[in-house]
């Protein structure tokens, strides 16, 4: 994997992870005090495939996101940006 | 436990130094009001709520931290390139002779934060109800802080921390009502 640069197409992988991850967070809430909307599950279903799929691709092009996910050599985890930086 | 994610819950930008707004924005950091406070009293209350909510005082207290780094991004961001003659002319200079460009756990006045703006009183209706007010602070604070700036980044970031107030506060309300129809149904017999 070559060092982080901050791209164009980083950026985009990068704001698709947190719109997808949004949805989660938000649906997570609704379903805390909602546990019974099955519709809304399946939704939550659906975006957690997704979350999944957009991150493994951003940790095989740009290193782990969180500490699971597959490391690279030399191990970038400790590497900057962090996420105040980008 | 917690698993940190390298990334940010939403996008912050910031177009230009502003060390006056950084100042302001220490309001959500370490203020009455502001995401610390917010993390740490959810997380806390959870221990002593119904099983029914846990979850909700769980995954709101989560999402504080969150909010709690976006805030600190900002101030991050309005403050690194700022010069020392713009430190003085935003009246911070107090902050920096003390933290230089670190940030701190204080108020936009530079009080300390502290855990008495904080309450678990055990009873879930008290608890839930102090929850829901620390929800509408928090959001008419990010709207006086929006109507400081006329930085478009800025705003847009601020716009997205008001937003989540209004939901969180509206959660807490559900909340509040799936506690008191449970308290109903326990005593028809």
């Amino acid at each position: 994997m070559a060092h982080k640069q901050l791209t164009e197409e980083y950026y985009k992988l990068l704001h698709e992870i947190q719109a997808v991850d949004f949805v989660l967070v938000e649906l997570n809430l609704y379903l805390d005090t909602h546990p019974s909307d099955s519709a809304i599950i399946e939704q939550y279903n659906a975006y957690a495939v997704k979350s999944k799929q957009l991150k493994e691709e951003y940790a095989r092009r740009y290193g782990p996101l969180q500490h699971g996910d597959m490391a690279d050599k030399p191990y970038s985890w400790p590497d900057a940006p962090w996420p105040w930086q980008v | 436990m917690w698993i940190y994610e390298k990334k940010l819950q939403y996008p912050v930008r910031v177009s230009k130094c502003d060390v006056r707004m950084a100042k302001l924005l220490h309001e959500q950091y370490g203020g009455a009001d502001g995401e610390l406070a917010a993390a740490l009293r959810y997380l806390n209350q959870r221990y002593s709520i119904p099983d029914k909510v846990v979850g909700l005082l769980n995954d709101i207290g989560t999402e504080e931290f969150a909010h709690l780094e976006m805030i600190a991004t900002m101030i991050y961001k309005l403050t690194k390139d700022a010069t020392p003659e713009q430190i003085r002319a935003a009246g911070v200079d107090d902050h920096y002779v003390n933290h230089d460009r670190a940030l701190f756990y204080h108020n936009a006045s530079g009080v300390p934060w502290t855990a008495s703006y904080i309450q678990a009183k055990g009873d879930p209706i008290a608890d839930l109800y102090e929850d829901i007010a620390a929800e509408e602070k928090a959001r008419a604070t990010y709207q006086w802080l929006i109507d400081q700036t006329d930085d478009p980044d800025l705003k847009d970031g601020l716009k997205f921390l008001r937003e989540r107030e209004v939901i969180h506060s509206l959660r807490f309300r559900e909340a509040v009502e799936i506690l008191k129809e449970d308290q109903a149904q326990k005593k028809i017999f």
